[in-house]
């Protein structure tokens, strides 16, 4: 644009100009351009690795948990609304005698069963001989189980056989027991071919088979399980409602996927009368889950990664101003050889800008690098968002372009009288 | 021969108070293309608020400038820019090299406010520090240079966009006999070149290479009758 009262052209910096003398400006103290990054590279570095670390951890959780959880559907009797039950006892259950078969019916379900911990022991004393009852007894869960609740449960059996039909219909006297449950009362899985017997109370129950893991229900306890309806002729209808830790459930294990869809249906299916009295729990969605790990921890991280890129503007902004400070006399030189004061600020402005974005970028890497180095020593996949990643070495030059502000206006007010005559 | 190159009318500056300074009183001079001219005095003399004047570093408190034929005391900040930038170059006392920076980087910072188009910078910058007889040393840094060559570095600086009006403040303030010798020299060469030169010193031998002694004292600009010019 030419001027209207000398004909000369307007003085101007172009912007590639500008960047030029900014890296000149960094690279002629290279030591003190590292250091003054230092904050934003730690800055921009903790924010990439947290949200990178989050998301792999959280990727490799759900990854762990899903499979199990997302076959997984559970059904809790809430109890009637009106209690019609006689004092002492309790109402009957909200599932009917062919829960199973009916569960079973639905597409997607592998295995389904009803279950409770049973209660109303007059002592609760549990003992491998009628001899010991007593003295050497032991505390075990005791758990009433359907046969598809057995198999829904993903026993893995170490000797005998699971719970079965003929067992449940006859409510006989026969129970399950876990490996620790069996050693503790004295009972050798190699030996169930000569019928141990449990005691609980003076009754005995025949051993059938022994389980050393399950999938669901009875996982990381040591339980007693007994068929279903021998719990109900024995020690009468399980409490309802949900906080009693009495009530009677449902455990259904499904095909992958099916879960979502095996829950809409199923209270309605087992109980097409009242199905609102049958509370239904769907494994929670990835997302769901991935959030509920990444939250508080990742929240922590983020407030860390904001001091240091709050420390990194004040280091950025402090090392300008010494420049400019440092520098006097060649802005006086600049403004003697034709520039405006806008095209100082525009320099400094320019230096601090380009050692933030440097800052960011190497940041970037190191924060990518750590994320990746540290999933590989684990053996997990690495997760890095791009929405996340790829802008923030951006990160780095606003805050290089806001601790510039202040320097570079102090530059651009310099008068080039003062910065000639030092030095 | 156009309108001359410098053109006062009762230029004044006083800095303001309290008490203000009268550092220049009203002085009136006229400086034609190709004059050399020596501007002598002690020191706080008003030498110094003159050259900052005569350069457009400073504003006057009154009367007029006209350099090149432009009232500048007319003009703003962008106008007055680009005066700097494209017809006066100006040579420090002490240089104000940029240390960091080589002799040929140090030409070519003088273009880079100017609209010189890229393309034509390295090859300008190269003839000037030619035509100061540093040739041979442009890559060299400045602190590697003597006294004398960073001065000359600093006239090729000043000499590289052809400006109408070479301002020199205390040109060989900072140098030995020989090395001020050597520039006073090539100050001589570039005005026999045609180059419009004001020296400001306090060094008499330096004032007697002008064809033009002007003298200030107490703010008061004067000029001998006997060096008056044709």
């Amino acid at each position: 644009m030419p001027s209207s009262a000398t004909g000369l052209p307007s003085p101007r910096l172009a912007a590639r100009d500008a960047a030029a003398e900014a890296v000149a400006g960094i690279v002629q103290r290279p030591g003190r351009a590292v250091l003054t990054m230092l904050g934003t590279v730690l800055g921009v570095g903790a924010f990439v690795a947290v949200l990178g670390l989050t998301a792999t951890g959280a990727g490799q959780i759900s990854k762990q948990f899903t499979a199990l959880q997302d076959t997984t559907v559970t059904v809790e009797d809430n109890g009637p609304a009106n209690d019609i039950a006689p004092p002492g006892t309790n109402p009957a259950m909200a599932f009917p005698a062919d829960a199973d078969a009916i569960a079973s019916h639905l597409n997607g379900v592998t295995a389904a069963g009803v279950w409770w911990p049973v209660s109303g022991l007059q002592t609760g004393t549990f003992s491998g001989s009628l001899a010991l009852s007593g003295a050497a007894s032991q505390t075990v869960n005791m758990v009433a189980a359907s046969p598809g609740a057995v198999r829904a449960m993903g026993l893995r059996m170490v000797a005998g056989s699971p719970l079965s039909t003929y067992e449940n219909d006859a409510a006989q006297h026969v129970a399950m027991l876990d490996t620790t449950a069996a050693a503790a009362l004295g009972i050798s899985p190699a030996r169930l071919g000569s019928d141990p017997a449990v005691f609980v109370d003076g009754v005995a129950y025949t051993v059938t088979g022994v389980y050393s893991s399950a999938l669901r229900v009875v996982t990381g306890q040591s339980a007693m399980l007994i068929p279903e309806n021998t719990a109900l002729a024995d020690y009468g209808n399980p409490q309802p409602g949900i906080g009693t830790q009495g009530e009677a459930q449902m455990v259904i294990a499904t095909r992958i996927g099916a879960a979502g869809q095996v829950a809409k249906q199923i209270a309605a299916a087992e109980l097409p009368t009242d199905p609102s009295r049958l509370v239904v729990t769907a494994p929670p969605g990835p997302q769901a889950l991935q959030s509920e790990i990444s939250g508080d921890l990742a929240g922590l991280f983020l407030i860390l990664a904001l001091i240091s890129l709050l420390i990194g503007a004040v280091g950025i902004a402090n090392t300008t101003l010494v420049a400019v400070l440092e520098r006097t006399g060649e802005i006086g030189l600049r403004r003697a050889v034709g520039a405006r004061p806008r095209h100082i600020a525009a320099q400094f402005l320019a230096e601090s800008t380009t050692l933030g974005t440097l800052g960011g970028l190497i940041g970037t890497c190191t924060g990518v690098a750590a994320v990746v180095i540290f999933a590989a020593s684990k053996d997990w996949t690495a997760i890095l968002n791009p929405v996340y990643t790829l802008p923030a070495p951006l990160i780095g030059s606003v805050v290089g372009l806001l601790a510039g502000a202040y320097p570079a206006l102090r530059a651009a007010r310099t008068s080039p009288l003062a910065a000639l005559r030092h030095s | 021969m156009g309108a001359p190159v410098i053109e006062l009318d009762g230029l004044a500056r006083t800095y303001p108070g309290p008490p203000p300074v009268p550092a220049l009183r009203p002085a009136s001079l006229v400086i034609e293309e190709g004059d050399y001219v020596a501007v002598t005095g002690p020191s706080g003399s008003g030498k110094s608020t003159l050259l900052h004047l005569l350069g457009l570093l400073d504003t006057p408190t009154g009367g007029s400038y006209r350099l090149d034929g432009h009232d500048t005391s007319a003009l703003g900040d962008r106008d007055r820019s680009a005066l700097r930038g494209r017809r006066i170059g100006i040579v420090f006392q002490a240089f104000h090299l940029l240390p960091y920076r080589t002799a040929v980087e140090n030409v070519l910072l003088a273009q880079l406010y100017n609209n010189t188009p890229r393309g034509g910078r390295a090859a300008a910058a190269a003839g000037a520090l030619d035509a100061v007889g540093l040739g041979r040393r442009m890559d060299a840094l400045p602190t590697t240079l003597s006294g004398g060559e960073c001065q000359r570095v600093a006239i090729a600086r000043a000499l590289v966009n052809s400006p109408a009006l070479l301002l020199c403040d205390e040109p060989t303030g900072n140098l030995d006999s020989a090395n001020a010798a050597a520039v006073m020299g090539l100050l001589d060469q570039l005005n026999a070149a045609g180059y419009t030169i004001v020296v400001i010193t306090h060094d008499p031998h330096v004032a007697a290479h002008a064809r033009r002694a002007v003298t200030i004292s107490d703010g008061v600009l004067s000029e001998p009758i006997e060096a008056g010019h044709a």
